[in-house]
This record gives structure tokens, C-alpha cells and sequence, in this order.
């Protein structure tokens, strides 16, 4: 089982701050979505609403399609895994997981089954005996897990429920939650701040700014198309160059810069168009970045390398823009073609118009 | 290096000193039960003696005023800790702008003086008895019930401080979650804030019977007509006290060590349980290993058979032997009575003595002498002054009448001079002094066996 969820005109308030700002978002039954933002955007407020733990000022939440205005969260189709996973210290683990069947009256052997099989599916058998404190950071996540499917929720909503996990344990713990959604079949939620996580596993990722949501697309859009200046800074590395359009054809924008004239695409969402005169901002992916020789490519300047580090795949060069001393990130294949280029003055660069992107100026992701 | 260890040797001293302080009272007070004196001291030390203990069970008004102390005690947990727990659960609901004043007003009842909530209490009762026309007989004029009001008024406020601090550390989250997995509001109460609560429930149940218990100044208002312990114990050291009360303190005490070590070993299991998880969650052992129960972990066994043994050894020690012990302390008093009684004759006789100086015999004369220079035969005055006599002359003027046949030989017990032969021609030793070496070593444990009993027999 599993349901949709819609926010339809959200608005959040606290006195006067504003956590939400007219959110839309429509979540379509038994999808991976995640909420992506900085810290304090408002992604676990957003996700408190949904569960019931607050009313949203205006606006409404429909889960299957049913308002859920007036509804308490332990009557609504959800379970909510928390930022600190909130176990229940002074019961064991089987007790835990099987917390949702004992406030239903459901009897203790019945409940020791299900436990069991839970134990099974998070990887853990044999282990629901012990008290949550005996348990590792990575063991404790997965039971919060448990905990939650248990109560067969059609919406599941965690909220960075991987943030306390090492590298290590986080990347398996990723991999694990995406085979258990895919298993489960039911709605996730979720929230992240870190961006490899929602792109990874998402079906649908919505950025989040100051309460607002600026753009929800797939993974591979959020990337390569952001609609907005923040999402294209937030999302991923950018260089970025600052200028005006000179003019705008067949959907490549002309736009003049500090570092000499920059022919870019446009967005293709109507909502970030622009025209000539705006003041914009040119977005290039360092990968998208390369050294060039002769005229085969559109935008084309001269660079000297400052700083440059090797990791075995991937060389990161940085470089500084010789007209303006403008500082860029470059990345490329170690594929053996090139070596280093420490200390090299005035390499001629470039990007191709397709690899650059012209939105206009905004908000952007802090540094 | 001096320097620090005369820094060590204050620091100890000090310590010392703080103990002495602390603790000085409570021992001399746990001696005082078990000397036979009928006055509460420890010297001098008379025998070694449980009998206190029974001379406390047969107090009756003393064992009414306990098991009133215990009942109110009792009641007060069951009305403080629900108060105090609703007041903290309150207090951490309310907005933070409301807080500070319902704090206040809650805790006001520690700040007003117990004599004040006692009359207060007894006023607002005695207002609403006549309410409702209640005869003297009803609960609103029962000490019990109105104690247990009066002091309920600020032991739940101790309660609730009790209780604030140990929500203050709950994760709310608990809770959420708690209500998420589709728990009602009943059932998160009962499953996850109350199990948290529990050993603050514990802590706030044993304050709020200690309390109860050692209470004293609501009490004595709100008692009307009955007793508790610590009106009886006051009422007692008015009119005079005996060692029971030792005895009883002794209990208390005895009762508390007992339930702080238990507490102790609990404690401990706990912190070992806890010690082991985190090496689990650490990965540095791969199970918790099953605790045995509490009941055969050999720190509680060896606690008990410690217990057993010296509860058996006080009880032996005091019962057997103590009414031997008693008869010769007896003895001894009546002897140093005795002496007494002569020293007194002989003052007599030397006034008489100095009155007809004129004709004086030579036996008067000698004596005179004898009470200035140390002359062969007197020694036995020499201990008159020891500050012993003055405590027997004191307390023992009753006893003076008693006849005291036979005992005068003690009178010479601590005198060195008992080693030699004490001359016959003295006037005041008119009774043959065969066998008065014997009683020279008087403290000699043989006696105990020999003599006492022959004394024994001649009474
Ligand atoms: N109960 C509240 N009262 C007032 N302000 C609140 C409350 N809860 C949240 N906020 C504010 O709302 C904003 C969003 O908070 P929220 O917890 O949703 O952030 P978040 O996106 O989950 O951040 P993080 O990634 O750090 O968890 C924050 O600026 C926070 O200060
Ligand atoms: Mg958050």
C-alpha cells in the first residue's frame, strides 16, 4: 500500500518568521522523493506537517487524496524515522520495532513473529533481545527503520536519518533504504542536505530555499537543468561568471562578462527566461571546463594554473582567469593524455555554449 | 615538599575533623543504647546491654507515634508524588511566558514556614468542617488526615523539583514518535514517559516519606489530638528521656545503612550492565552476558550474612551475662555508698573530735593527723576525691539507706596502700578485715565467676 501526498499552497508560520512559503508539491504513490536543501530551509518543518506534528498556517495536506486537516499524526498513514531516530531506550530491540502492533493490542507472540521477520529484512537476525544502547550507530538506524515500516505507514518520512553515519556506513545504508523502498513499495520521503544522497537515490528531488521549493525534477534535471541561479549554485560545483545579455538567438544567449563576451543556453523553463539587458549569471561545470587548442570551441579564454590536485581518477586544477584574475575549478579524466601543468601561465581555455547555462540573478548557495 | 605534606597532614586533619563533626553525635548517641545506665551516656560505662530495645517496644505511646509517622508517611507519598508529578508534567507544557509565575506558586509552599501551613492547614479544614456541620469526630478534625494534607502541601512541591529535573532530560522526540507508530496520549504517558520517570518516582516517593517522617513543625499543629514519632520524641525530652530513645535512633539509623548499601550494590550492577553495552556498541564484546539475579549476587549475600552476624553478636552479648554485670556494678556503687556513708561517720567523729578537743583521745588525735600526712591505715581516702564518688554521691542518694553489709571492703579497692595489711587498731574499720585482699582485684575476670555468685547467695 501506498499513497500520494500533496501540499497544496503551504504556508508555514512561527510569530513571523516563515518556514514555508506556499509549497506545492505532489508526491506520487510508492516514489523515492527527496527534499534537498541547506540547513534551516525548512525541509523538517515541511516533513512535521505531513506526519501531523504541526498545522500548517494556510493550506493544506492531502495524503491519498484525504485532507488531513484535524487528523492527529498517530491517525494518520505515516511514520516519520526522526533526525535523532528517537529509539526508546528502556526497551529492547524487538520491543522497539513492534511498538506500533503493542499500542494496537496485537499479542506478544504474534508480535515476536513480525519482529523477527523485520530483524530479518534490515539484516539484524537474532539481535531483538538487546537493549538499543548495545547497538552501533549504523544497527540503530536500520531499527529505527524497522520501527517504522513496522507499522505499515503508506508514506514513510525520514528525515536525514543517515546525517550521524560515517562515509562508510552511509553509503551502504543508502543503497540499503533504496532496495528496502523498492521492496516495501511504499511512498519515501526523504530529507538530505547532502546532495550525492538525493541524487542517488531519488525518482524526484525538490530543492528548498528559506521555505521555498525551487525546482523538483529528476536527479539528471536538477543537475544539468536547474531553473534558478540558487539550485544551479546548490546542486553540484558551478563556476560561475556574473554579466548582462547582450542578446538572446535560437536559445543561446549572448552575454558580456568581465571575462570578455559568453555565449550560453538558455533554460528551457519559461520561468527562467531571459532577455537582453538582464543581468545574469553564466553557470560552467568545472568538468564541462577544458584546455583547448586551436578554434573549436565557442567561449575561449586565457587561464594560468594555481593550484592543482591529483586523485587518481580525476585531476581538480584551479585556475585563475587572466584577464580579471577570476578564480575556476576544472576537472578532468586522468586518461593519461595530459600530465601536470603546476606553474603553467596563460593556457588557452574553454567551454562549449551547450556545456554552459544562463539563468537569471538570485539568491545563491552560500560558498 | 614539607610544605606539601604539611598541606596533606591539614587537609586530613580537617577531614578528620568534618567526620568527627558529622558523625561525633550520631556514635555517642548509638552508644548510649546500649549502656545499662538509666540516663542516655556513655560514661560512665556501666554493662553492655540490648534491654533498651525492649524498654522501646513496650513504649506504647512511642509505638503509636511510629506506626502514625509510618501512616502518614505513607499517605503523604500517595498524595505528594501525583501532585508534584502533575505540576512538573504542567509546568514543561505551559508557554515560556506563563512558566516563571506557576513555578513560583508552586514552589511557594518550601519558602512559607511549616509552622504556618500547619495552622493554615488546620484553620482551612476546621472552616470547612463547620461547613458541612462536621462533629469533632469527622475527617476534617483527624490529626492523621489533617497531617497528611499539611505536610503534602510542600513535599509534592519537593516532588515536583524532583520531577522537572528528570523531564528536563527527556527527549520530547520520544514522545512524537511514540504518538507516530499510532499510540494514543494515554498509552505514550504509560509506556514511554512513565518507565522514564520511574526511578525519579522512586527518589521523589523516598524524599517525600523522609520528609513526612522527620517532620515536625506542620505536624505538631496539624496532629490535633493523636501522635506521630517526632511529637512523642519532643513531648519525651521535656518530661525525660531513657536510652530507648537511643535505641530508636539506633533502629533508624541501622535501617538506613541497610537500605543505602542495598541501593549501593543495585547501583553498582547497573553501572556494570551499562559498561557492558557500550563495549557491545563499541564492538569490543559481542553480548551482554545475563546478569544473575539479584538475590545471589555475592555482594548482597555477603551484605546479609554481615548483617546476620553482627545483629547476632549485639543481641548474644546483650542478653547473656548482663544482670552479672549489672549486680556487680551494682555492688560496686553500693560499696563506693558505703564509703561514703563512713567518710561522712568519720567527719562526724572528727568533729565531735575537734568539739571536745579538751579531753582528746589519742585515737582522735592520730586521726586528725592522719588526714594531713599520709600515716599507715588511711589510705582508703585517698581516692575520696576522685570525681567518680561525686557522680555515685549525686545519684545514688536513694540508695544510701540501704544497708550495705558486708561491702565495705571495696572501699579500699584503687588505694596502693591495699597491698600492705591495713593496721587493725583503726577506729574505723571496726569490722574483722579477713579477706579483704580479695577484694583487691575486683576487675580480675575470675570474679565473675567466683565471688559474684557467693554474694549472690550471702544477700
Ligand atoms: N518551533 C519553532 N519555532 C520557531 N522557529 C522554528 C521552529 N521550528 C523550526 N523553526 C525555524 O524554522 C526554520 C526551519 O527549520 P527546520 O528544522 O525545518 O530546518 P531544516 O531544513 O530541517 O534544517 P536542518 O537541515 O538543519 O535539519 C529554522 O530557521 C528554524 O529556526
Ligand atoms: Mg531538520
Amino acid at each position: 500500500m501506498s499513497a500520494d501526498v500533496k501540499l497544496e499552497s503551504v504556508w508555514i508560520r512561527f510569530g513571523d518568521f516563515i518556514a514555508a512559503r506556499d509549497v506545492n508539491l505532489h508526491i506520487k504513490g510508492g516514489e523515492f522523493f527527496t527534499i534537498l536543501g541547506p540547513s534551516g530551509c525548512g525541509k523538517t518543518t515541511l516533513l512535521r506537517a505531513v506526519s501531523g506534528f504541526l498545522t500548517p498556517s494556510e493550506g493544506s495536506v492531502l495524503i491519498g487524496g484525504e485532507n488531513m486537516a484535524g487528523i492527529g499524526p498517530n491517525r494518520r498513514p505515516t511514520a516519520l524515522i526522526f533526525q535523532n531516530l528517537a529509539l526508546f531506550p528502556l526497551m529492547t530491540i524487538w520491543e522497539n520495532i513492534t511498538f506500533s502492533l503493542e499500542v494496537n493490542g496485537v499479542r506478544k507472540a504474534q508480535r515476536k513473529k513480525r519482529a523477527d521477520e523485520l530483524l530479518e529484512l534490515i539484516a539484524l537476525p537474532g539481535q531483538g533481545e538487546k537493549m538499543v544502547s548495545e547497538l552501533s550507530g549504523g544497527q540503530k538506524q536500520r531499527v529505527a527503520i524497522a520501527r517504522a515500516l513496522c507499522a505499515q505507514p503508506e508514506v514513510l518520512l525520514l528525515d536525514e536519518p543517515l546525517s550521524a553515519l560515517d562515509l562508510k556506513l552511509r553509503q551502504h545504508m543508502r543503497t540499503e533504504l533504496r532496495s528496502i523502498q523498492q521492496q516495501v513499495g511504499i511512498t519515501f520521503i526523504y530529507i538530505t542536505h547532502d546532495q550525492g544522497e538525493a541524487l542517488t537515490m531519488s525518482d524526484h528531488v525538490a530543492v528548498m530555499r528559506e521555505g521555498i521549493i525551487e525546482q523538483v525534477s529528476d536527479g539528471t534535471t536538477i543537475y544539468d537543468e536547474p531553473d534558478t541561479a540558487f539550485v544551479a549554485s546548490f546542486v553540484g560545483e558551478n563556476n560561475r561568471f556574473a554579466g548582462k545579455v547582450a542578446n538572446v538567438t535560437d536559445g543561446i544567449a549572448q552575454v558580456s562578462t568581465p571575462e570578455g563576451s559568453i555565449r550560453a543556453r538558455c533554460s528551457k523553463n519559461p520561468d527562467s527566461n531571459v532577455k537582453t539587458g538582464d543581468d545574469v549569471y553564466v553557470f560552467v561545470r568545472p568538468e564541462s571546463l577544458r584546455f583547448v587548442s586551436g578554434n573549436s570551441i565557442d567561449n575561449q579564454m586565457k587561464a594560468s594554473v594555481y593550484h592543482e590536485e591529483f586523485e587518481g581518477n580525476m585531476w581538480q586544477v584551479f585556475l585563475d582567469i587572466s584577464s580579471t584574475r577570476k578564480r575556476v575549478k576544472m576537472s578532468y579524466v586522468n586518461d593519461g593524455s595530459i600530465r601536470s601543468q603546476s606553474g603553467e601561465k596563460d593556457l588557452p581555455v574553454g567551454f562549449s555554449s551547450d556545456a554552459a547555462i544562463v539563468l537569471p540573478q538570485g539568491p545563491l548557495a552560500a560558498e | 615538599m614539607i610544605q606539601g605534606r604539611i598541606q596533606n597532614f591539614l587537609v586530613i586533619g580537617f577531614v578528620a575533623l568534618f567526620f568527627v563533626y558529622l558523625f561525633g553525635p550520631l556514635i555517642v548517641m548509638g552508644l548510649t543504647a546500649f549502656n545499662t545506665s538509666g540516663f542516655p551516656r556513655v560514661s560512665p560505662w556501666e554493662c553492655f546491654t540490648v534491654e533498651w530495645f525492649d524498654v522501646l517496644m513496650e513504649d506504647t505511646r512511642l509505638v503509636t507515634g511510629v506506626r502514625n509517622s509510618l501512616l502518614i508517611g505513607i499517605g503523604v507519598v500517595i498524595l505528594a508524588v501525583p501532585i508534584g508529578l502533575a505540576g512538573a508534567l504542567m509546568l514543561m507544557q505551559i508557554g515560556p511566558r506563563l512558566r516563571p509565575w506557576l513555578y513560583t506558586v508552586t514552589i511557594a509552599p518550601i519558602l512559607v514556614p511549616g509552622v504556618v501551613l500547619g495552622i493554615s492547614t488546620l484553620l482551612f479544614w476546621d472552616r470547612i468542617g463547620l461547613m458541612f456541620g462536621a462533629g469533632e469526630d469527622t475527617i476534617f478534625y483527624d490529626g492523621i488526615f489533617l497531617t497528611i494534607v499539611g505536610q503534602a502541601t510542600f513535599i509534592s512541591a519537593y516532588a515536583m523539583l524532583i520531577f522537572i529535573a528528570r523531564l528536563q532530560r527527556f527527549d520530547p522526540a520520544l514522545e512524537e514518535a511514540a504518538l507516530d507508530l499510532g499510540a494514543s496520549h494515554t498509552q505514550t504517558f504509560r509506556k514511554i514517559l512513565l518507565p522514564f520517570l520511574r526511578p525519579a518516582i522512586g527518589s521523589a516517593a523516598v524524599l517525600a516519606f523522609l520528609a513526612s517522617f522527620e517532620n515536625y513543625n506542620t505536624t505538631i499543629f496539624t496532629i490535633v489530638s493523636s501522635s506521630t514519632l517526632t511529637t512523642v520524641l519532643a513531648s519525651k525530652v521535656r518530661y525525660g528521656i531513657d536510652p530507648s530513645i537511643s535505641a530508636l535512633a539506633v533502629s533508624i539509623v541501622f535501617l538506613t545503612l541497610v537500605g543505602a548499601v542495598l541501593y549501593e550494590i543495585s547501583k553498582r550492577r547497573e553501572t556494570r550492565r551499562a559498561r557492558a553495552q557500550m563495549a557491545v556498541a563499541r564492538g569490543e564484546a559481542t553480548e551482554v552476558k545475563k546478569q544473575r539475579p539479584f538475590l545471589t549476587e555475592p555482594a548482597f549475600i555477603l551484605f546479609v550474612l554481615i548483617v546476620v552476624a553482627g545483629l547476632g553478636t549485639v543481641y548474644f552479648s546483650g542478653t547473656v551475662g548482663v544482670e552479672e554485670c549489672k549486680i556487680i556494678v551494682k555492688e560496686q556503687r553500693q560499696a563506693e555508698i558505703k564509703r561514703k556513708v563512713e567518710r561522712r561517720q568519720q567527719q562526724q567523729m572528727f568533729q565531735s573530735a575537734v568539739d571536745a578537743q579538751s579531753e582528746s583521745s589519742s585515737d582522735q588525735e592520730e586521726t586528725q593527723e592522719d588526714s594531713k600526712v599520709t600515716a599507715k591505715g588511711t589510705e582508703g581516702y585517698q581516692s575520696v576525691f576522685s570525681p567518680g564518688n561525686l557522680q555515685g554521691e549525686v545519684e545514688t542518694e536513694a540508695e544510701e539507706e540501704e544497708p550495705v553489709k558486708g561491702t565495705e571492703g571495696y572501699l579500699n579497692v584503687f588505694s596502693p596502700g591495699n597491698l600492705v595489711n591495713p593496721s587493725s587498731d583503726e577506729p574505723d574499720e571496726e569490722k574483722p578485715v579477713k579477706g579483704t585482699e580479695g577484694y583487691q582485684n575486683v576487675f580480675a575476670p575470675e570474679n565473675l565467676t567466683d565471688q559474684v555468685p557467693a554474694e549472690n547467695s550471702g544477700n
